[in-house]
């Protein structure tokens, strides 16, 4: 069989990437080795009545313009808000984030009224941040030892950007840049609880703890979404996190795209340095002159290319560009709501994020855990309900919560991740929410345990890292996969890649599958409009 | 572990009740409410004309407890409040309350509010905008103790031509020799009532600050006095429409805080304000003075400007226009005046208009007719502030009306 592209992964940018070619006309057909795409946004029922969000589990950085572009509310997808959210401390206290400001006014000066005015004075620099980089998502990164007058251009665009910050905004966005959560946020509140609900956005995926330097990009990163236009936002996608890439799914197929499930990628066909197509595990050969892998860059050009392809240094930034899983997750069927010693009674910021948590340094603590090759003792959680709000993912009556954990390393110091230690590992989380929620231990009907190796093993992310490499300033734009390689191309004529690897890096955003779409699509001489104005 | 046996209870989440909450909503026909620091706050009561004429013809009441409050007291407290706001604030004897306004280190004006100097060694400062961490950071080192008094003082604006007759109906015995900006203690009801003589009407009137305990005794007591001086409770939109008349500035509408503004260049100066006279650069060290000085001499990049345009169609959101073609401003606040019988806005204008350049400017109106929309390009004029004027204002003693 002969294609025009071929994709190697059906993840969210895999996806995103394959409906753009296909919407450009080219004969299109995506390969996954799981029996159904998504990648790591997924929706799976493995208890009757349930489903839940395997992996990912909010929405809010999917770029409005790919869901504009490729119609995704006509195939199905609705982007739900969630409101509010809070943390609970070992006092009995807690901390709730409102969305209603005057309420949020009222529960910040509560705890201070200083970090009242603060918090507005935060909003106000994150949010400045924000526009900075927003547009810089949608485009190419570029490369700053090119003398093309595109590069040229974009840096001058970029620079420009910058410029218009002003000297103050300037000095400000370095420094956000670089430092840590923790020591940002000092700046602007003193209540350990408050910095603590905020901290957890940035780590959050990462093999790093809130003081470590580059902490309060992986905030700014996860603020950047938006649901309808309100910067930093987050929602739920009603039907879970499956529904994004179903709706991705029947976009492509309405251009006329292909989907083989259960094809797993055995290695990618090449002959004198250019790409020709892919062989499958069962043996099958798929042909193309346009390869894009939607693969982490480790998995790409180490599992899946024969090495002798690639230039030495190439290889050599591969394997030196880093992973690091850092969380698990809990996915678990609630035979009903569960209740929390420190909430009133119909608290309306259950219905978002809750943390259990007293200050930055138990999460710090959570992280000397995970470098010592253990499971936090005492781990951050992000825990949702979001059956409170979207009926589709649990029966009436019933719940479903999806609990992020954070840290738990991808190998173990002291053994293997086998059932004993999963077992053990969620029991560790279970017991701290136990804490808080005394009957949350007998509600649970069913549960999914998922440490990075399953992550990696099952998703197919190296090191169960969520963002396919980490998020630091090193690892960013055009150093992001490998340095000279930015731009959604390889040092093989024809294969592409389009995963989080790249540029702007990870979150189910679509941004980087859009962004290597173009660049394909320009390559194979097309007009590009690809319906976006970002 | 939680140890507390019962949680605390969640903030309130909607519209929070002020301290005059009851009898606003008794007066409140019309169920409209805006948003005042998170107060429920009446925007119209029964209608808004005769609201309006109230305040210029009676006497009005208008609840103004949301106003953010602060005390600065202390031996420091001059130094503090000086190093705070442009004006020399050591001429404010006790007693007299100053408008100001008060600029971050770029010369950007912070916010605007009066400052009320109820003794040698204490301030207090209303404006719009929450500033108690501002406030802390200025004072850091002084010997000053700062705090949010918001809730611990209910205010009520008296304001009309009758207010001072209605106050000495109740027995306020020397009120009628209260100066504009003074301030005095008197009793009402049995309760201690702080009156100063400010407003943002433009007219003879009063606000009166009361300790939340007392407000509903001390508002039953100035319904009562004034049925015989046609009071009547206003709302926001009747006390707009006089505070343009007026010639004041409102934060958020006319300009915004440097502190809220998210695009650095949409923060202003106290001269693109043109309020230069409220800026005092011969007094020592205070917040914005290096750049104040540097920006004295320069010319305003755009400037805050009261204009008077033709016909009578109010130029709400209008753009300006330069010789009709080039957009050269935009309408913040407009106004058909039913005192002055002239149609009035306040506009920014980008430099040189409205500074070396004021003549052929025009304002585009549109006017919505039956569903159709009309476009209408009317000549305007730069005119002076305030819009209205009245002689009773100031007069000492007000006459009865």
């Amino acid at each position: 069989m002969k294609y025009d592209a071929i994709i190697a992964g059906a993840g969210h940018n895999g996806l995103t990437a394959a409906c753009f070619m296909a919407r450009a006309g080219l004969k299109t057909l995506i390969v996954e080795k799981e029996n159904h795409v998504g990648g790591a946004a997924v929706s799976l029922s493995l208890t009757p009545g349930w489903t839940y969000s395997n992996c990912s589990y909010v929405c809010s950085l999917l770029r409005p313009e790919i869901i504009r572009a490729l119609e995704l509310p006509k195939h199905g997808l609705q982007v739900i808000p969630y409101e509010g959210g809070g943390v609970f401390n070992s006092k009995g206290d807690y901390f709730a984030y409102m969305s209603d400001h005057d309420a949020l006014r009222r529960e910040l000066i509560r705890h201070s009224p200083r970090d009242a005015d603060g918090y507005e004075r935060y909003s106000r620099a994150v949010m400045r941040q924000c526009k900075f980089i927003k547009p810089l998502l949608l485009r190419t990164a570029p490369d700053p030892a090119s003398v093309k007058p595109r590069d040229i251009s974009e840096l001058l665009y970029i620079l420009k950007r910058f410029h218009n910050l002003g000297p103050r905004e300037m000095a400000e966005t370095v420094r956000f840049w670089t430092m840590s959560i923790a020591e940002y946020l000092d700046q602007y509140f003193e209540t350990p609880m408050i910095k603590a609900y905020i901290a957890g956005s940035g780590i959050i995926g990462t093999g790093l703890g809130p003081y470590s330097p580059g902490t309060a990009y992986v905030l700014l990163h996860h603020y950047m979404g938006e649901v309808d236009g309100a910067i930093g936002a987050w929602g739920f996608a009603r039907g879970g996190m499956g529904s994004i890439t179903q709706a991705m799914a029947r976009s492509f197929e309405a251009s006329g795209g292909e989907i083989r499930t259960g094809s797993g990628l055995d290695r990618f066909i090449i002959k004198d340095g250019k790409v020709r197509g892919v062989a499958l595990e069962n043996g099958d050969e798929l042909y193309a002159e346009t390869v894009v892998s939607g693969m982490d860059v480790r998995r790409t050009f180490v599992d899946h290319t024969d090495e002798k392809e690639l230039p030495q240094e190439f290889v050599k930034g591969v394997k030196r560009y880093r992973f690091r899983g850092s969380s698990g997750k809990l996915n678990v069927a609630l035979d009903g709501m569960p209740s929390f010693t420190g909430a009133p009674k119909d608290a309306s910021f259950l219905r978002g994020d809750l943390h259990f948590l007293d200050d930055m340094e138990e999460i710090e603590r959570a992280y000397d855990d995970w470098k010592d090759g253990k499971w936090s003792a005492s781990p951050y959680v992000d825990f949702l309900i979001p059956t409170q709000i979207d009926p589709t993912m649990a029966p009436p009556g019933k719940h479903y919560a999806t609990i992020f954990v954070q840290y738990a390393p991808y190998e173990l110091a002291n053994g293997e991740w086998d059932d004993t230690n999963r077992e053990a590992f969620a029991e560790t989380v279970i017991s701290k929410i136990e804490r808080h929620s005394p009957d949350f231990r007998k509600l649970i009907v069913h549960k999914e345990i998922r440490t990075p190796k399953d992550i990696e093993d099952q998703v197919g992310l190296t090191e169960g890292n969520i963002f396919q490499g980490e998020l630091t300033f090193d690892q960013l734009l055009f150093n992001r996969p490998v340095p000279g390689y930015a731009q959604y191309r390889s040092p093989i004529k024809g294969l592409y890649m389009c995963g989080s690897s790249t540029h702007p890096g990870g979150g189910v955003m679509g941004a980087p599958g859009a962004n290597a779409a173009r660049e394909v699509l320009s390559d194979l001489g097309h007009k590009i409009d690809m319906g976006m104005s970002a | 572990m939680a140890t507390k046996a019962k949680p605390i209870a969640q903030v309130a989440l909607g519209l929070e009740p002020g301290p005059f909450h009851e009898r606003l909503v008794a007066h409140n026909r019309q169920q409209s409410w805006v948003n005042w620091m998170g107060y429920a706050s009446p925007s119209v009561l029964d209608n808004v004309e005769f609201e309006y004429f109230a305040i210029r013809n009676q006497s009005t009441l208008f609840d103004i407890s949301p106003m953010c409050k602060y005390a600065i007291t202390g031996p420091d407290a001059e130094t503090v409040v000086n190093r705070l706001v442009t004006r020399d604030i050591r001429k404010l004897k006790p007693g007299r309350v100053a408008y100001c306004i008060w600029c971050d280190e770029d010369g950007n004006v912070v916010d605007d509010g009066t400052v009320f100097r109820l003794s040698e060694t204490e301030f207090r400062l209303c404006c719009q905008e929450p500033q108690l961490s501002w406030l802390e950071d200025i004072a850091w080192g002084f010997d000053v103790s700062i705090s949010d008094v918001t809730r611990d003082i209910a205010g009520l604006a008296l304001q009309g031509p009758t207010s001072c007759a209605l106050l000495k109906d109740l027995g306020l015995a020397g009120i009628e020799t209260l100066k504009t900006f003074g301030i005095a203690g008197f009793e009402i009801a049995g309760s201690v009532v702080t009156i100063s003589r400010t407003g943002f009407t433009g007219d003879l009137g009063y606000e009166l600050w009361i300790r939340p305990a007392d407000a509903l005794k001390v508002w039953d007591a100035l319904m009562g006095a004034g049925k015989l001086r046609g009071l009547r409770v206003i709302g926001y939109e009747a006390l707009e429409m006089a505070r343009i008349e007026a010639g004041f500035l409102l934060p958020k509408v006319d300009f915004l805080s440097a502190q809220t503004v998210l695009r650095a260049d949409r923060a202003n100066t106290p001269y693109e304000l043109g309020l230069e006279w409220l800026v005092a650069l011969d007094k020592p060290h205070f917040n914005g003075r290096r750049a104040l000085v540097d920006l004295s001499k320069q010319t305003p990049r755009r400037k805050l400007v009261a204009i008077e345009i033709e016909r009578d169609k109010p130029a709400h959101n209008a753009l300006v226009y330069h010789r009709k073609n080039r957009e050269v401003g935009m309408v913040t606040s407009a106004l058909w005046s039913p005192t002055c019988k002239r149609n009035i806005a306040y506009a920014w204008l980008d430099a040189p208009y409205g500074q070396s350049v004021t003549d052929d400017l025009w304002v585009e109106i549109y006017l919505q007719k039956e569903i159709r929309w009309q476009r209408r390009m009317v000549r305007c004029k730069l005119v002076d502030k305030p819009f209205f004027a009245h002689p009773r204002r100031t007069a000492t003693p007000p006459a009865d009306h």
